[in-house]
């Protein structure tokens, strides 16, 4: 859909991700829950947006609160963050893993139906159980009727079945190359973040060790390693949405925030089975629908911000933009095209793989690396934004290819 | 009988013990896998957990839920598959929490004895007493309504001796696990003279499908395990004692020893700490098991008798904990030295730098135990560590020599006499028993 009137995003905010990679993540040692991230985030955008007296309403994407910290009602922890939301607005939007990206379409329609600001949070924190028990309540996601004949590690079992649908249709060795790769730049990216999961992470050379590391199914499952997937993560982001109004109420410059300048939110059936494992049929139509109604070609984005839950998402998802031909997403990586140094810089703070993946909190994070890198604001993790290709976009993806948010933007 | 018949009725003696609870542990995991099969779903399966102490198997059935929740948690995986058909257990955790009630349920926690007149298989793991041991599986192969085959976790006691005095018409078998059974690979297998072929076929079976390396020892008290421990413990004490002067003191001499023993000669452990891991007491009574078997030997340490008159066991809490021994621990590290002169521990923080001063330097390219042995390049930090030792001087540098020379001398002896088949498996014993980098039969130091 094209905005029917201007969009903007503003004042993103990531907290770290914690899990294993990060110095200070020790399991066995108490750790902040979700009121912890909630606030940070929270605060962190109200701190840049002149306080919580600017902003109209909120939303807050999140999974699997329920379960993970048996919290349900979560719009009631809006006015904990600032006590200036108390008795505003306030709403939580659930489709797994692209509950974010749902906080994101949620502000973007507040804004289009009268508000002026809204505060978009998204939060995961799932250290709470260990991750056999984790994949229980991931696998929610999915269609409950087919947990039973599902993978003990049911999500990885579903995307490992779409890898090994694509080694069979285009060759095992050639994808691996390209997913190890994938994981290279996951790793050498998020080394540049402070806040990423692997901000620590010291492997002399990820490729290596991704590809020296055979999928065992006996342990896991039977065509990723652990390292294909991206991790265990407690986090939260946030950003501020908001109008023209909304801007000049904050005393932000257009050119400081980002324009929305499509956005497309679709689902797919999830009781029914991928038509073509080797192909993401969701995120194609919803990623090409999103570049049409933005009226340009996926070659005048300068960065990308894609769902990596899994490496082989993420060259599906370089296939299903177009970027590649089927089959040849693997070759385009391996080939260093989405590096930081590439033709098309993808997941440029490491993605879900490097960065980290609180699931609930990823579509929004996906958001505030894109408004940090159109505005010059990423730091040490900045790439070069072409002046002819101004654009950049978001795909967050919740379960198989099935809750689907694309938006592009450009500097305001 | 085959293979899953016999393990339908099994009973593990001294089963609240160290030993015992392993033994449980994974004897209890083998038999509900073996009862999830599809063609043994309608038998049942039970498991004797027979200890003399009540309190022990409150602990122990605690132990048991707290272990098997880590194995269930471990092989979900093959767990899912293995519940396929239970339409009602569809999550991880209801299948994990299956299980665990499926282990716990096969297990009869008791402390009377009769109940193993029933059973095909009897795993003793009680104290290492000849007597003792012969009293109770006459008691049991005379009540019996079965014919059960013993499997002993003895680490000295010669089979063919229980064999014989308990009259078990070969139906024995030595099984010996190292501690803790649950986590060390290494199983010594020792035919008495007369064990049946088919006693041993299913203790190969056994240990197979509870994927244990097996080492054959030949029936000579001590076996491999205890045979190269046990001298190399008494090397350890008489350096230790001959060495009071140079050291300046006793305590000064047992910490320069303990250290060349972990540091110079890259063990898990020092000498010392690992005679109190196993227990002062239980060494000497492993020893004075060994020692009349021994020819031209003398196994005995009056220093250890010294230390069981002074009331210091070492051994281990039911928690795990190390109990105080020759050295006291503090968070499992060692902080002080028994003097058996005052009869106290003196710090080590008070003498440390000045026995290390006279230790000297160790190699540069020493690395600790832990860094070594887990490491890819095993053999060429070794090789580098060695080599380097073999052209320095220095008293620790000495001593280790010495004591390298010594348990090389052991290892081979152990072969000569026929205990091990080989060099290899005295090293394997060493290695996956011990835990040892290398192996008592080597070239590194000159």
């Amino acid at each position: 859909m094209i905005p029917h009137k201007k969009v903007y995003m503003y004042g993103g905010y990531n907290t770290i991700s914690l899990g294993t990679g990060r110095k200070e993540f020790n399991p066995k040692k108490a750790r902040p829950g979700i009121e912890h991230y909630l606030k940070e985030a929270g605060q962190g955008v109200l701190k840049q947006i002149g306080g919580a007296k600017n902003v109209d309403d909120g939303v807050i994407g999140n999974f699997m609160a329920a379960r993970f910290n048996n919290q349900a009602n979560l719009p009631g922890f809006l006015p904990m963050v600032d006590e200036g939301l108390s008795m505003k607005y306030g709403t939580s939007v659930e489709g797994a893993c692209g509950s974010g990206g749902l906080a994101l379409q949620t502000g973007i329609r507040n804004i289009l139906s009268g508000s002026d600001v809204t505060l978009s949070l998204g939060m995961e924190v799932q250290n709470t159980v260990k991750a056999i028990y984790g994949a229980d309540i991931l696998a929610g996601a999915g269609w409950y009727q087919k947990r039973k004949a599902g993978h003990a590690y049911f999500f990885p079992g579903q995307f490992s079945e779409r890898a090994g649908a694509y080694f069979e249709k285009y060759g095992r060795e050639k994808a691996r190359k390209g997913m190890s790769m994938w994981y290279h730049n996951a790793i050498t990216n998020a080394r540049l973040d402070p806040t990423a999961q692997e901000y620590h992470n010291t492997l002399p050379n990820p490729y290596e060790t991704c590809m020296a590391m055979e999928p065992n199914g006996r342990v896991f499952v039977d065509n990723l390693n652990f390292l294909d997937c991206s991790k265990v993560s407690d986090g939260a982001s946030g950003i501020a949405i908001c109008s023209e109004e909304g801007l000049k109420k904050m005393g932000v410059d257009k050119s400081d925030a980002v324009e929305v300048v499509s956005f497309v939110q679709s689902v797919r059936d999830i009781t029914k089975d991928p038509t073509d494992l080797t192909e993401l049929e969701a995120i194609k139509y919803a990623a090409n629908k999103a570049l049409e109604d933005a009226g340009i070609s996926v070659h005048d984005l300068a960065t990308a911000e894609i769902h990596d839950c899994f490496s082989i998402a993420g060259i599906l998802s370089v296939e299903a933009l177009g970027l590649a031909k089927p089959g040849e997403g693997c070759d385009y990586v391996y080939e260093g095209n989405t590096a930081r140094d590439g033709v098309m810089p993808i997941n440029t703070s490491g993605g879900l793989i490097g960065w980290g993946h609180p699931t609930g909190g990823t579509g929004v994070h996906q958001a505030v690396t894109i408004w940090q890198q159109l505005t010059g604001r990423a730091g040490d993790y900045q790439v070069n934004i072409p002046k002819d290709r101004p654009y950049g976009m978001t795909i967050n993806m919740g379960g198989d290819d099935v809750t689907i948010s694309a938006i592009v933007y450009k500097r305001g | 009988m085959k293979y899953e018949e016999r393990l339908q009725n099994v009973t593990v003696l001294g089963a609240a013990g160290k030993m015992g609870s392993g033994i449980l542990l994974l004897t209890a995991v083998e038999m509900a896998d073996l009862s999830l099969q599809p063609e043994n779903k309608d038998k049942t399966f039970v498991l004797n957990a027979v200890d003399v102490s009540d309190e022990a198997l409150h602990g122990l059935m605690g132990y048991l839920r707290t272990q098997v929740r880590k194995l269930a948690e471990k092989k979900t995986v093959a767990l899912r598959a293995m519940y396929a058909d239970r339409a009602d257990l569809i999550e991880n955790y209801h299948i994990i929490d299956e299980y665990i009630f499926d282990v716990m349920n096969i297990v009869r926690p008791v402390n009377g004895m009769e109940v193993a007149y029933n059973s095909n298989i009897i795993f003793e793991a009680i104290k290492e007493d000849p007597a003792l041991k012969v009293k109770i599986f006459k008691q049991i192969n005379e009540n019996s309504n079965v014919e059960p085959w013993f499997f002993t976790n003895t680490s000295s006691i010669p089979i063919t001796e229980l064999d014989e005095k308990a009259e078990l018409n070969g139906n024995v078998v030595g099984f010996h696990f190292y501690n803790p059974p649950a986590v060390q690979r290494l199983v010594e297998l020792i035919r008495a003279k007369n064990t049946k072929d088919e006693v041993n076929d299913f203790a190969l079976a056994y240990a197979k499908k509870l994927r244990k390396i097996i080492v054959a020892s030949n029936d000579i008290a001590g076996f491999i395990g205890n045979g190269h421990f046990m001298r190399d413990a008494l090397h350890g004490m008489l350096e230790a004692e001959s060495m009071v002067d140079d050291f300046g003191g006793y305590v000064n001499s047992v910490y320069a020893i303990n250290k060349v023993t972990q540091d110079f000669l890259v063990r898990p452990m020092g000498i010392f700490q690992l005679i109190d891991y196993v227990g002062v007491e239980v060494c000497s009574y492993i020893m004075s098991v060994m020692n009349p078997n021994l020819d031209n030997e003398d196994l005995h340490s009056t220093l250890l008798d010294k230390m069981i008159s002074q009331g210091i066991t070492g051994g281990q809490y039911s928690s795990g904990a190390q109990k105080d021994g020759f050295l006291k621990y503090e968070k499992g590290r060692p902080v002080a030295i028994w003097d058996v002169n005052t009869k106290k521990y003196v710090d080590i923080a008070g003498f440390s730098a000045d026995v290390d001063a006279k230790l000297g330097a160790m190699p540069t390219s020493m690395k600790p135990w832990k860094a070594v042995n887990f490491s890819k390049k095993k053999d060429a930090s070794l090789e580098a560590i060695f080599t380097e030792m073999n052209g320095m001087s220095g008293k620790g540098v000495e001593i280790a020599k010495v004591y390298n020379k010594r348990s090389n001398e052991i290892g081979r002896l152990l072969v000569d006499s026929k205990v091990a088949a080989n060099d290899a498996d005295v090293n394997t014993v060493m290695l996956t028993g011990f835990f040892h980098a290398y192996g008592p039969i080597n070239n590194y130091l000159k």
